[in-house]
């Protein structure tokens, strides 16, 4: 009875004791990999890592890289918001406990985890090949493709993040409306997205974090540009490219060079996921 | 532009013109909507389309061969999809074997064992995790981890472990079980290999498979746990045999989940595999995967190699996809299971 119960408490202590360590070891990596990146990021860093371009090379700078990060989220959000929020409406709205509601909501959850570089692969498919095709080889990759193969990305973290919100907002709402003989568009759009805005905010912010890190799918669509490029027709070469591509430089200045423009992604993102909380839990208090 | 008396009849035809309108409006803009929705269903078709569009003609040259091929031969226009279907199964299977166990205890710590103060700091802090980009993770696995895997912890595993010691004489362990000397057998001076691109993976899957874990267990019935404990069970047998089975199809839907992203990971695994196209037994080898394979050659391929290249990631779609699928399914069983 009692070698029962010591082995019981034994196997209990055991447990919960691996159980912490596991815990540890994650905070441990995660504690890790921020200090590396912050150490070696901020030795990196200096003017003009702001003010040069990457055609400098070892003496240069990241800011085409910097801008043409700006510009291709830009075009991924602007693309991907209004399609992911009405997307998100239909779902709640329209096609809630519908089968093809159902099917799309199922796949939206897939399509958030698919491999980004096959959806790179895919934008290089419907967007830089035709355009190679029309304008006969003058316009391959480009800003814009690269923006496009993000607003994929972008478009499941809306569209899921829309329809949850949506489906918070309490249906006394959409009674009062309707019961006003306000049609259901109306309600829609000027009640119902305006309630749940703060919510919707939030997964545009969590959108563009994602996005921001991207590497693989720009790897086709943007391909890459050594000197300032603003117009998003012509390639343009963003911060994780730029990563990407100096990481794999046998030189040391490449190297810290990779590690400023990992730092300045890394800060951008953790910054992104704290605003996007914070847009989320002022709303709370708010509402109480 | 108030109503004036007299003017009923008229402003009947206005109440209707106004409410067809209405109507039309309705149509559109819920068309507009599902036009919108439908996009996520084009865009799941339209990236397996492509690819398979794109592979036709490797699938079409080498058909079933492809699959089973180890060649991958540019010079002599060869291609076979065994490397790196291995390399993308090996490091995600080796992921999963770490993930699973260290996601386990921390959803396992923060919702049974730690103080309710450290839960929510605790949490976010792995959340965080998810949230780095893989790129970082890459990097990260480059410069520090694999050379300190390289310096520390490989010598002891080809000594210990391995077939080819530095001083030539065999350990115990590999005389007397079968294959582990292959497996961690090696002389390739670096970091880069099979089995750390494996731990850099599991670090990034952690904080999916343990936030899925927490979250499930949450929903297991308080009543439920309390009468275990009732019974006089520990923390570790009302886990073990209380929330674990009430949750199981939603766990294994989280660890498919993990699963679904290492498979289909690009960056982080691309610096620390070590980019060689050869199969080896040796987890410590280095070898590829199917979007290490994509990331590097895409851009120089052409033709052939191009084709091969897209049939790669076809296959890589059509997996993840089914593995997804399940996780979604079995995460689902649990939400009808509440519903109830």
């Amino acid at each position: 009875m009692s070698s029962l119960y010591l082995r019981r408490r034994i196997t209990n202590w055991v447990a919960m004791g691996l159980s912490m360590l596991a815990t540890l070891v994650g905070l441990a990596f995660l504690a890790w990999i921020l200090w590396e990146t912050l150490r070696q990021g901020i030795a990196a860093l200096n003017f003009s890592l702001f003010t040069k371009i990457t055609a400098n090379g070892a003496d240069g700078g990241l800011a085409n890289a910097m801008v043409g990060s700006l510009v291709i989220n830009f075009i991924g959000i602007a693309v991907a918001t209004p399609i992911g929020v009405l997307a998100g409406a239909w779902l709640a709205e329209y096609a809630n406990r519908t089968k093809l509601g159902e099917s799309i909501r199922f796949l939206n959850d897939i399509l958030l985890s698919a491999p980004s570089i096959v959806i790179g692969l895919f934008v290089y498919t419907i967007v830089v090949l035709p355009t190679t095709a029309l304008t006969h080889g003058s316009t391959t990759f480009s800003g814009f493709a690269g923006g496009i193969a993000l607003a994929l990305i972008a478009l499941p973290v809306i569209v899921r993040t829309t329809d949850e919100m949506l489906r918070l907002v309490p249906s006394t709402l959409r009674e009062a409306a309707l019961s006003l003989g306000v049609p259901q568009w109306k309600l829609t759009v000027q009640i119902l997205i305006r309630a749940a805005r703060s919510g919707i905010i939030t997964g545009v912010l969590l959108a563009l974090a994602r996005i921001s890190g991207e590497t693989a799918p720009l790897l086709f669509t943007a391909f890459g540009n050594n000197y300032m490029a603003i117009n998003p027709i012509d390639k343009m070469s963003s911060l994780p490219q730029i990563i990407y591509q100096y990481a794999n430089d046998p030189g040391d200045a490449m190297h810290s060079m990779a590690w400023a423009g990992a730092f300045v992604v890394t800060m951008f993102v953790l910054l992104l996921s704290l605003a996007s909380r914070l847009v989320l839990s002022r709303n709370k208090v708010s509402h109480e | 532009m108030s109503a004036q008396p007299g003017t009923i009849a008229s402003s009947a035809i206005i109440q209707e013109q106004r409410s067809r309108r209405d109507a039309l409006d309705e149509r559109l803009f819920r068309w507009l909507l599902m036009g919108c929705a439908l996009l996520v269903l084009a865009s799941l078709l339209g990236a397996a389309g492509a690819t398979l569009w794109g592979g036709r003609e490797a699938f079409a040259k080498f058909g079933w061969h492809f699959l089973v091929s180890t060649a991958w031969d540019p010079g002599n226009d060869v291609y076979g999809a065994l490397v790196p279907v291995y390399g993308t199964i090996a490091t995600s299977l080796i992921a999963l074997l770490i993930a699973v166990p260290v996601s386990f205890g921390i959803a396992l710590y923060l919702s049974e064992v730690a103080p309710p103060w450290l839960r929510t700091p605790v949490s976010s802090a792995i959340e965080l995790l998810a949230g780095i980009p893989s790129i970082i993770y890459g990097m990260w696995g480059l410069f520090i981890f694999a050379p300190f895997f390289a310096d520390h912890i490989k010598p002891w595993l080809t000594n210990n472990l391995g077939d080819k010691p530095d001083d030539g004489k065999l350990s115990w362990v590999v005389q007397h079980v079968p294959f582990i000397g292959k497996l961690f057998g090696s002389d390739y001076p670096f970091g880069a290999s099979i089995l750390v691109a494996g731990i850099v993976l599991a670090i990034m899957i952690i904080p999916f498979i343990s936030s899925v874990m927490r979250e499930v267990f949450q929903t297991v019935p308080t009543r439920l746990k309390e009468s275990a404990y009732a019974l006089g069970s520990s923390t570790w047998e009302v886990s073990w045999d209380i929330v674990l089975p009430y949750t199981r199809s939603a766990v294994i839907g989280g660890i498919f989940l993990g699963l679904g992203r290492a498979l289909g990971e690009t960056m982080a695994v691309t610096f620390v595999l070590g980019n060689a196209m050869t199969l080896s037994a040796s987890l410590l080898d280095p070898g590829t995967s199917i979007a290490a394979t994509i990331a590097n050659q895409f851009s120089e391929a052409s033709g052939l190699q191009k084709s091969s290249l897209m049939a790669l990631a076809f296959l890589l779609f059509v997996v993840t996809f089914i593995v997804l699928l399940i996780a979604r399914l079995m995460l689902r069983q649990l939400k009808l299971k509440e519903g109830r």
